[in-house]
């Protein structure tokens, strides 16, 4: 508005420099080249999902007609057959990633207290950033470490322990001969969601407001009374979308848990066995897939995958909008 | 005023306070009366007992069980930095940095040159596609788009991040290699989906951030927003959106997943066709050396992952100094 005034003012047009009038229609120009670029962009973002599950799911739709959802049930996985069933992948999948979230959201949740509540600013300082280093591991490293040092341990020290412990829980079986197994894979699996839970929760307990924590300790609460009573109740929203994220990552890994977990082709109750997750087998066949059923199989185990992993994201996501807490990508 | 001693049955007595049998009763016939039966024993030692010690046991329970958690997590970490530092500096050397593997996989020596310069193109090529659809998506999401469109926007970005990485490259492979042969390129498209919401993400937040003040200055001398945004947004947020692109770049130089469809049959040669051919890289070099049972393998793996570990942990700790650094600033 203002600028037309201006320019339909004869003397204001005429004092104007050329190089002025020329800025005047450049700005106008870059304004819209950005403007578009930045759209553009954007587009690119919501475009490319949409091209993802596009393509996952085009890619699928043989073995989905094929298969159908008997898929999700059938044990055998038998590529020379054109057998093609997921249940054994899927149990993998779900046991894996719920043992590691119960291992690493009570130990991330107490690492998070520490940090947030009891440590002295220089230990916090310290601790805090190498917690978060964990999450810097390449997976396909932390497999290799699995693999080849946590491996050999497993049934030479722990899993005797725990057989001789819990034995009687039938998870605890007996030990194996080979240290690939699903325990395995859950401990790296909790290492990896670890720094995921132990980060975003200590963020939220720091937004605790103090004159709840300080009224608290004033009414004569223990420290861990005011964790209990106060900490705990106002994030538990926030933990619960900070597991979820994990859950998601948990879910979706595939290099690491394909190194550690032996590519069992049998459900089995003890976790010192072998086993299999969804995004496991997708990636030990990275090369032998060449029969065009096979890669349909190995995209309709994808879509699952991508399914499991936009519903739990889409969930951290929802709790954290409804109660007001930030989840922000774990880096 | 005559002294009023607290009322005893309020609040929690335990410890210090005499034993519950002999304090005054709850119900006093003259509830006027001084509580005169309400004794303070000041011979009693300052020691919790009873219910107060119980509590205060769990509490120290509790704070050691919350150390011995961080401990744990910094002695994993610890654990498999040893492993690998122990393992990687046996073979570590400028040969082997220089040199590639031997052509039998199973024989010693040899290097993981390929794999280096590989993985750093790939990277390289990722961060040229991503960074700048990346910083162009938060610039919409801040400066231009209304209320509805960012959150639409950010939504797809929150959901790009958390696409199972090994569904990202099955997509690639669907996209790019399928029928095709496999090449470099398109595994670097797969990293660069994976570094899209990332950048784009934590550059939106560095944008946010930008002081309001600023931003009215420069809208009040009446330049177009182009200007604004080369001259004052982007160099204030220069240091957030340099930080999101650098860990990105370390986070993609760490992934397999994207790789193993487009990029994993690789020869074991410098190859720069990143069109026509598979490129080497570290990731999937340490993943094939993980499938296989070759001792020689393994030791150039673990050389291949201290490589790469010491890169993306010297980034990272590299990367929050100068950010610690910077956010003072930014807080004055």
């Amino acid at each position: 508005m203002l600028e037309r005034a201006v320019q339909q003012v004869p003397a204001r047009r005429v004092a104007a420099s050329r190089s002025g009038a020329f800025a005047r229609s450049a700005d106008r120009i870059g304004d819209a080249v950005l403007q578009a670029l930045c759209v553009i962009a954007a587009l690119l973002a919501i475009l490319l999902l949409a091209a993802i599950v596009y393509e996952v799911v085009g890619s699928a739709s043989s073995a989905i007609g094929r298969y159908g959802l008997g898929f999700l049930f059938h044990r055998a996985w038998k590529p020379n057959f054109e057998v093609f069933g997921a249940a054994v992948a899927l149990f993998g999948t779900v046991v894996t990633s719920l043992a590691a979230l119960l291992i690493a959201v009570p130990l991330g949740v107490a690492i998070a207290l520490f940090l947030s509540t009891l440590a002295p600013g220089r230990v916090r300082s310290v601790i805090g950033p190498l917690v978060e280093m964990l999450a810097a591991i390449p997976s396909v490293i932390l497999g290799f470490w699995g693999i080849l040092v946590l491996a050999p341990l497993l049934p030479a020290h722990v899993e005797p322990f725990l057989h001789g412990v819990f034995g009687f829980l039938p998870i605890f079986g007996a030990p194996e001969q080979s240290g690939a197994s699903v325990l395995n894979a859950v401990l790296i699996l909790t290492i990896m969601v670890l720094p995921i839970i132990a980060s975003i929760s200590r963020d939220l307990f720091l937004t605790v407001p103090r004159e709840l924590t300080d009224g608290a300790r004033a009414l004569g609460s223990t420290r861990w009374e005011v964790v209990r009573g106060v900490v705990l109740p106002s994030t538990a929203s926030g933990i619960i979308a900070a597991s979820f994220l994990g859950l998601g990552r948990a879910l979706g890994e595939a290099i690491a848990v394909a190194q550690t977990i032996g590519a069992g082709k049998a459900i089995s109750a003890s976790f010192f066995a072998t086993g299999n997750t969804a995004a496991s087998l997708i990636a030990q066949q990275y090369f032998g897939a060449t029969d065009r059923m096979q890669v349909s199989a190995l995209f309709y185990l994808a879509v699952i995958l991508l399914v499991i992993g936009l519903v739990a994201n889409l969930a951290a996501q929802a709790i954290a909008r409804r109660f007001d807490v930030h989840v922000a990508l774990a880096r | 005023m005559s002294s009023t001693p607290p009322a005893p049955a309020d609040v929690p007595v335990d410890g210090v306070l005499a034993p519950p049998e002999e304090q005054a009763p709850l119900e006093r016939e003259d509830p006027l009366a001084p509580l005169t039966e309400y004794r303070l024993d000041p011979a009693r030692p300052l020691r919790a007992s009873g219910h107060l010690r119980r509590r205060q046991l769990v509490s120290r329970t509790m704070d050691a069980l919350q150390s011995a958690s961080a401990l744990i997590a910094v002695s994993v970490l610890a654990f498999v930095v040893y492993s690998v530092v122990s393992h990687g500096a046996s073979i570590l050397s400028i040969s082997f940095l220089t040199k590639g593997p031997p052509l039998i996989e199973t024989e010693p020596g040899g290097g993981i040159a390929p794999m280096i310069v590989g993985t750093a193109t790939l990277v390289a090529i990722a961060a040229a596609i991503s960074a700048p659809i990346g910083i162009l998506a938060a610039l919409y999401m801040t400066e231009f788009a209304g209320r509805r469109s960012a959150r639409l926007v950010r939504l797809a970005l929150d959901l790009l991040y958390g696409v199972p990485t090994i569904v990202t490259g099955l997509f690639i492979f669907a996209l790019l290699v399928a029928g095709k042969s496999q090449m470099g390129f398109a595994g670097a498209v797969g990293l660069a989906i994976i570094m899209l919401p990332l950048i784009a993400r934590a550059t939106q937040e560095a944008l946010v951030l930008v002081p309001r003040d600023l931003r009215q200055a420069v809208e009040a001398l009446g330049v177009g927003r182009w200007r604004a945004v080369r001259g004052v947004v982007l160099p204030s947020a220069l240091g957030g959106i340099l930080t999101a692109t650098v860990l990105s770049i370390a986070r993609a130089a760490g992934e397999t997943a994207p790789l193993l469809f487009a990029s994993s049959v690789f020869s074991n040669g410098v190859s720069m066709n990143i069109f026509g051919e598979a490129t080497p890289n570290l990731t999937v070099y340490i993943y094939k050396a993980s499938e296989g049972a070759n001792r020689f393998g393994w030791a150039r793996a673990w050389g291949a992952a201290l490589a790469l570990l010491g890169f993306i942990l010297v980034v990272n700790i590299a990367i929050r100094a100068f950010d610690a650094r910077r956010r003072a600033r930014l807080l004055g």
